[in-house]
């Protein structure tokens, strides 16, 4: 295991392999409680939030036909961006991830939810759930890490090109949209031979993020700009700024998942055979929390809780508050690092990684710790089986 | 006509992209959620006490409904604890309701999470989903002369819509009808009604006084009933016993209607999986994920984490059971049910369809 920050101690060398599994049966037992609880109030507080999120738009949509008048311009605009904001966090990440499938509602299903942003739904989906969730942090595997244009590990070899790393990232965050449906459609790496251009999967799902541009531009810019008449430019910059104070919320909130200082990252070859126990403590290192209020929680779409959420990618966002005691209770007893702070502290702290990593590495490389590895001798299980629990004396 | 037509559809293109990515309909569900024409709903418009442990719901349906023939059911989806549960009911009401209210009757089932979730908490303004009716358990178009309806327990609903469309078309109809007692029985005293007015001829039979009904016994109480067409709806005990009784000693024409599906096995056992689609079926083991089983079989099955996080694996469950292999929760659909499941945590509890 590597860190970001060069450390000389691997953070769980003091766990033994029973200790990992136990985490994990500890965490299983989190989960469940949440799930024998899910029910009523848990649907009808999505049911809610996504009224709100309509009236807020529709409403900001109306106001937004007289934007030609500042005051209308400034209620509209700060309505609208909120509405956006609440639609991809709260609303279509969360139910994208399959966190309200349980309530077996097509309106709010995780196979059926299309959301408010450039990249369609089923793109997302596999470059989020299956590849971050399922590689969380591992350099090489995890696109969000870097988005691959980034260098985001002292063991990655630097080349002059990282130079410009802050101004990519500068610029990823304000067309941060574009950014996500280029790095699902894997741009880089489509582009970069024929015979992956040519490709009729990639054709397919090119010919998928261009038509839901196309649309999503047709709305923001043509419809509603001409629906509003003599406010038509005043709306167009109405939507674009909406949609830029969305895209660097966004941003700014997922930089805080697994950039500031304290998390780690993994090595490709770290998680091969690993356990369900393993898992869980990987993505307990890899995650970082904000700290802040009921507000900020639900702006943030819950990712606020990015550690609870990566360990339970399917319980329901509003749940995540409730079982962050128990969670951060666990890593005090495992002496593990939660790593938490409020939103500026986190900002500023995944943001002097990215100049940081700009530059090469300075002083001489420090010996890597050895990983922690499992008793080849315990039995490898899938990483859905669970392990099961000891009695209590053994 | 054609122009109007073009004209029309463009319009309504334009319209759709105002609120893409979603419909204008998404945004219309808050205040006027009948008017949907995608997803069929009905409005809970009264709520009347049957029996202690019985509820006569009447439904307003919205865009999208069609009609019933007595004796069809209908599907109703109710959320309860948050999860949408479909079950299915009898229209109990004849065709030709006011704005086409129609009536179901539930009956409170021991433990059974929709039905007494409807006795119990169902109130006028009350939004549940609706699917349009089905069923074959009606009358043919030449109604039979003699008709012998055999009943028990809430198994009276369907026939109770049929006597009140077609009785002025029969000419002969027994009734038998099976409860505990005869407070208990729905429907009780409007049959009772029926036979003052000499419309039909009722034995009832309590349970609690007499025992269970059983085929047999129908050859005392209807000496004539091998000249009857016959429907029969109650527990399955009762209907696997009076075919029998049919099949063995020879009678009219029988047609039974079943509430529930036959028992699934409860230890873990698998099934043979079939992919609808695909049209290919493969056995399964009750510990083997159906992702695997499918892709063993060479099934094209979508697939991300297959550890239960991504859900790129969900598939709609046609029918059948199959147990989360987590937790060993059992999750059943009859068919129309169509739940996601997600296969890469979930094995055959049971033979299975799968919409692939
Ligand atoms: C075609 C059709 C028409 C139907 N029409 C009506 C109707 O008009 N009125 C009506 O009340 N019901 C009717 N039913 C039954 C209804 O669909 C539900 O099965 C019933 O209400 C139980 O659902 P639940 O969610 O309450 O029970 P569940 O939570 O599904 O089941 C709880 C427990 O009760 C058992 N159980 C389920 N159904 C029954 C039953 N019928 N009798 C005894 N135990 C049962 C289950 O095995 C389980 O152990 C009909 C069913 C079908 C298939
Ligand atoms: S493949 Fe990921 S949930 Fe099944």
């Amino acid at each position: 295991m590597t860190t970001l920050q060069r450390k000389d101690v691997n953070p769980i060398a003091h766990l033994t392999p029973e200790d990992i599994e136990q985490i994990g049966i500890e965490l299983d037992a989190i989960r469940d409680e949440i799930i024998e609880s899910r029910g009523e109030n848990d649907a009808r507080y999505i049911r809610r939030v996504i009224s709100v999120q309509r009236r807020l738009e529709l409403g900001s949509r109306a106001v937004l036909l007289f934007s030609l008048f500042p005051p209308a311009w400034l209620v509209g605009t700060a309505g609208l961006s909120i509405a956006k904001i609440l639609e991809n966090m709260e609303i279509g990440h969360n139910i994208m991830h399959g966190q309200w499938d349980w309530m077996r509602d097509p309106k709010i299903h995780s196979t059926k939810w299309e959301w408010d942003n450039a990249s369609p739904s089923e793109q997302w989906k596999h470059s989020h759930n299956e590849l971050h969730h399922t590689y969380t942090n591992v350099v090489g595997r995890d696109n969000d890490l870097g988005y691959g244009i980034m260098r985001v590990d002292e063991d990655q070899p630097w080349t002059p090109a990282y130079l410009g790393q802050p101004l990519y990232n500068f610029i990823n965050a304000c067309f941060f949209e574009y950014g996500i449906a280029a790095y699902d459609l894997e741009l880089g790496r489509n582009l970069k031979t024929k015979k992956r251009r040519r490709a009729p999967e990639f054709r397919a799902a090119l010919k998928k993020t261009r038509n839901k541009i196309g649309r999503q531009v047709l709305k923001d810019y043509v419809i509603h700009p001409a629906l509003s008449g003599p406010s038509f430019l005043h709306t167009i910059a109405a939507n674009a700024v909406a949609n830029l104070v969305r895209n660097l919320w966004t941003h700014s909130v997922i930089m805080c998942g697994h950039f500031p200082n304290g998390v780690e990252t993994f090595e490709r070859t770290s998680i091969e055979g690993e356990t369900r126990g393993e898992w869980y403590v990987r993505q307990m290192l890899g995650s970082a929390n904000i700290s802040g209020s009921k507000l900020m929680h639900i702006m943030t779409g819950n990712l606020s809780h990015q550690i609870e959420h990566h360990l339970f990618p399917d319980l329901p966002s509003n749940r995540y508050a409730e079982i962050a005691p128990k969670v951060r209770a666990l890593f005090e007893k495992y002496q593990l690092n939660y790593v938490t702070g409020p939103l500026p502290k986190q900002v500023a702290s995944a943001w002097a990684k990215v100049f940081r990593l700009a530059l090469p590495n300075r002083g001489p490389a420090s010996v890597r710790p050895p990983r922690k590895q499992l008793d080849p001798s315990l039995p490898k299980v899938a990483r859905w089986q669970r392990a099961e629990a000891k009695p209590a004396n053994s | 006509m054609a122009v109007t037509k073009t004209l029309r559809s463009g319009a309504w293109r334009v319209v759709e992209l105002i609120t893409t990515p979603l419909v204008p309909a998404d945004y219309l569900d808050a205040v006027a959620p009948l008017r949907n024409p995608s997803v069929l709903r009905a409005k809970v418009e009264a709520v009347r006490p049957e029996t202690a442990d019985s509820v006569t719901l009447t439904l307003r349906p919205g865009r999208g409904w069609r009609e019933h023939v007595p004796g069809q059911y209908v599907r109703l989806g109710v959320d309860v604890d948050g999860v949408r549960l479909w079950r299915s009911y009898s229209v109990t009401s004849a065709p030709g309701g006011r704005g086409d209210r129609f009536t179901v009757t539930v009956n409170a089932v021991p433990g059974g999470k929709v039905s007494t979730h409807l006795v119990r908490h169902a109130r006028a303004g009350m939004i549940v989903h609706l699917d349009v009716p089905a069923g074959e358990f009606t009358l043919p178009a030449t109604r039979p002369g003699k008709v012998l309806f055999v009943t028990a327990g809430s198994g009276i609903t369907p026939v109770m819509g049929m006597l009140r469309s077609h009785l002025d078309e029969l000419a002969d109809v027994v009734v038998v009808h099976s409860a505990r007692t005869p407070e208990a029985a729905v429907f009780g005293p409007e049959l009772r009604a029926l036979v003052g007015a000499g419309r039909i001829r009722l034995v009832e039979r309590h349970t609690a006084t007499q025992g269970r009904i059983k085929a047999a016994d129908l050859d005392e109480l209807v000496p004539d009933r091998a000249e009857r067409a016959t429907w029969a709806c109650g527990p399955n005990e009762l209907l696997d016993d009076i075919e029998a009784h049919w099949a063995q000693t020879g009678g009219g024409l029988l047609h039974t209607e079943r509430f529930r599906p036959t028992v699934v096995a409860a230890d873990a056992a698998g099934g043979n999986v079939t992919f609808t689609r695909a049209g290919r079926t493969v056995p399964a083991g009750g510990g083997e994920p159906l992702l695997e089983a499918g892709e063993a079989a060479g099934v094209l099955m979508p697939s991300g984490c297959r550890m239960g996080i991504c859900f790129k694996c969900v598939l709609p469950l046609r029918e059948g059971a199959v147990r989360d292999l987590r937790d060993g929760q059992l999750t059943v659909a009859e068919p129309g049910d169509n739940i996601p499941i997600q296969t890469c945590i979930n094995a055959a509890a049971g033979d299975c369809r799968i919409d692939l």
